[in-house]
């Protein structure tokens, strides 16, 4: 087996997630890398979605933008930020990939600000769409390193919603019902959320990881799944394509 | 409807739709020749404490150029729209320009980092934020461009972003579901860069809308800049491609490369050299001082601005890889 990074190896995590005829709303970064190589490799009629509108494009690079030109480069159509976010409201969207700079247990996510809101030690860019795409998606996927500064007891804010309070919180808010977070996807492991408590557990662990280092660099306390998997890493063939075809300029990957 | 939560964020337009109906009905609709100097129409169409909204998508098909020239002429106390706001915010706060923010995307560069000099300015406590989402802000204008006070959504709800909006929440009277209520957003002033429009404001712009159907509708004064200007006869040739009709637009300025150094979809690419400079030297206040006053004060117009980043062969260089030229054999 070739040698891998950690980037690469949860870009190819997330791609196995995205089946074929599914349709997922990313933003750039890594989500673009895994919806790009899942359509390269298991998943070749999947929907890719941007918020500012472009629909079902064939990217032929990395965008820069979520509203730059590749993103609509040969799509099915060049449309708006209603007809994304519509889509997502009407149950179309399968999954879509967040991140943020702090995350709870409960997948809630914070990406406005440190701090006080308007006296904030640092302003962050807000919801965008993050918000929308959490509300509105039936499954919402992070992709984060693990770090004790992300994964915090309590957010400064809660721009984004997860499980809002665990249990029935999120439904019980007035968010579609059967939403919300899914998976959770680091460079140490794998986790979901436990049905009933709606707290984040870990399955699976990635190669060279105990559950004892993921634990220590989460700052709430993680339930796990008595034996969890470990986690498969990416294939030659994954890592070829994300190198040759997703990456080449290793805009990602190189991180 | 019972009201059942509310934001606690300020709400700085007013969504009655009667007022803005009584604007609309004294709008001109006479076909008139509307082009002038981009220095002019800010001149005319922005004032002083006027809430501004601007088309694209951050650094996308953004009008960069009239964002220059707003804060060229020094405008202040404005509200704005922070609206998948990037490389605008930074120069709109920069100028300090806005003192009221309704924040959906704000600060960031997307993947290319965030502004120091946006942060300095909404971390200062000189400005009042209200909190929204991208999509948020997309349906206050979608009511505003309906003529109804607001439309509901599902999203906001359960967390800090409803509790900062001014948005509120009611039982649906059909389903008894809960519903996020957004009212209207009309701003006082937009700005939307096109790739053609005609001299009666009749424009025309490719690839994707982002919000700017409803930006267009939505706004009291609208000013134009195209990348070129075009016949009426083009336009009556093919009335389907008309995204703006001329009724809405109040001023027409021709600014190639207006959008630049963003992306303009099918003519060129964003000059990420040149955006990195600006988010390397915001964070060295005398720094950016003097390239304020290299790149926005001291240049009459845009291309002024553009000849001082590499003129046309820069031009040229990110039409190439916009097209994606380089790829070819």
């Amino acid at each position: 087996m070739a040698e891998y990074n950690e980037m690469e190896m949860m870009i190819a995590v997330a791609s196995r997630e995205l089946e074929n005829g599914a349709s997922v709303g990313v933003g750039t970064g890594a989500p673009c890398a895994a919806a790009m190589l899942a359509q390269k490799m298991n998943a070749p009629d999947l929907v890719i979605m941007f918020e500012a509108g472009g629909m079902s494009p064939h990217l032929p690079e990395m965008p820069i933008s979520v509203g730059d030109s590749r993103t609509f480069y040969k799509a099915a159509m060049a449309g708006s930020m209603g007809d994304t976010m519509e889509t997502c409201s009407r149950g179309f969207v399968d999954y879509t990939f967040l991140g943020g700079a702090q995350i709870d247990k409960y997948g809630n996510l914070n990406s406005t600000v440190i701090g006080d809101h308007l006296k904030p030690k640092v302003r962050l860019p807000g919801s965008g769409g993050a918000n929308d795409f959490a509300s509105f998606c039936w499954r919402m996927m992070v992709m984060t390193p693990q770090d004790k500064r992300r994964f915090v007891e309590k957010l400064d804010f809660l721009t984004t919603p997860g499980y809002l309070e665990g249990g029935d919180a999120r439904e019980k808010s007035g968010l579609p019902e059967g939403t919300g977070p899914y998976k959770i996807i680091t460079n140490m492991a794998v986790m979901d959320f436990e049905p009933e408590t709606k707290r984040m557990r870990v399955i699976s662990l990635n190669p060279g990881y105990s559950f004892q280092d993921v634990q220590d660099n989460c700052g709430f306390e993680l339930l796990r799944l008595e034996k969890p998997e470990e986690t498969r890493p990416p294939s030659d063939e994954e890592l070829r394509i994300l190198r040759e075809e997703v990456d080449p300029y290793k805009y990602v990957i190189g991180r | 409807m019972e009201i059942i939560d509310q934001g606690e964020g300020t709400l700085f337009t007013d969504p009655d739709p009667d007022k803005a109906r009584f604007f609309f009905r004294n709008k001109d609709r006479k076909m008139v020749n509307k082009v002038m100097e981009l220095k002019t129409a800010i001149a005319k169409f922005v004032h002083d404490g006027d809430y501004l909204g601007i088309g694209g998508f951050g650094a996308n098909r953004t009008p960069v150029a009239a964002c220059h020239e707003i804060v060229r002429q020094g405008r202040k106390n404005m509200g704005f729209a922070g609206h998948t706001s990037t490389h605008d915010m930074q120069i709109l706060s920069a100028g300090e320009v806005y003192d009221r923010l309704d924040a959906a995307y704000v600060v960031g560069l997307e993947a290319r980092g965030l502004s120091a000099c946006s942060r300095r300015y909404l971390e200062s406590g000189k400005v009042d934020i209200t909190e929204w989402t991208n999509y948020g802000l997309t349906v206050r204008m979608k009511a505003a461009a309906q003529g109804v006070p607001y439309l509901p959504a599902r999203n906001l709800m359960g967390t800090d972003t409803f509790r900062k909006s001014a948005a509120r929440m009611a039982k649906c009277p059909f389903t008894g579901k809960k519903l996020v209520l957004l009212p209207a957003l009309y701003p006082d002033v937009a700005v939307i860069h096109v790739h053609e429009a005609d001299v009666y404001g009749n424009s025309r712009f490719k690839g994707i809308a982002v919000s700017d159907l409803d930006l267009a509708s939505a706004s009291k004064r609208l000013i134009i800049t195209a990348e070129r200007l075009i016949s009426n006869e083009e336009i009556k040739r093919d009335p389907g491609s008309t995204d703006i009709p001329y009724y809405l637009v109040d001023a027409v300025c021709e600014v190639p490369y207006g959008a630049y150094p963003g992306t303009m979809p099918y003519e060129y690419f964003s000059d990420e050299d040149h955006l990195r400079e600006w988010l390397s030297v915001d964070k060295d206040l005398d720094k950016f001082k003097e390239f304020l006053q290299r790149n926005i004060f001291d240049c009459k117009d845009h291309e002024d601005y553009i000849g001082l980043n590499g003129g046309l062969r820069k031009m040229r260089e990110l039409r190439t890889k916009e097209l994606l030229l380089q790829k070819e054999d």
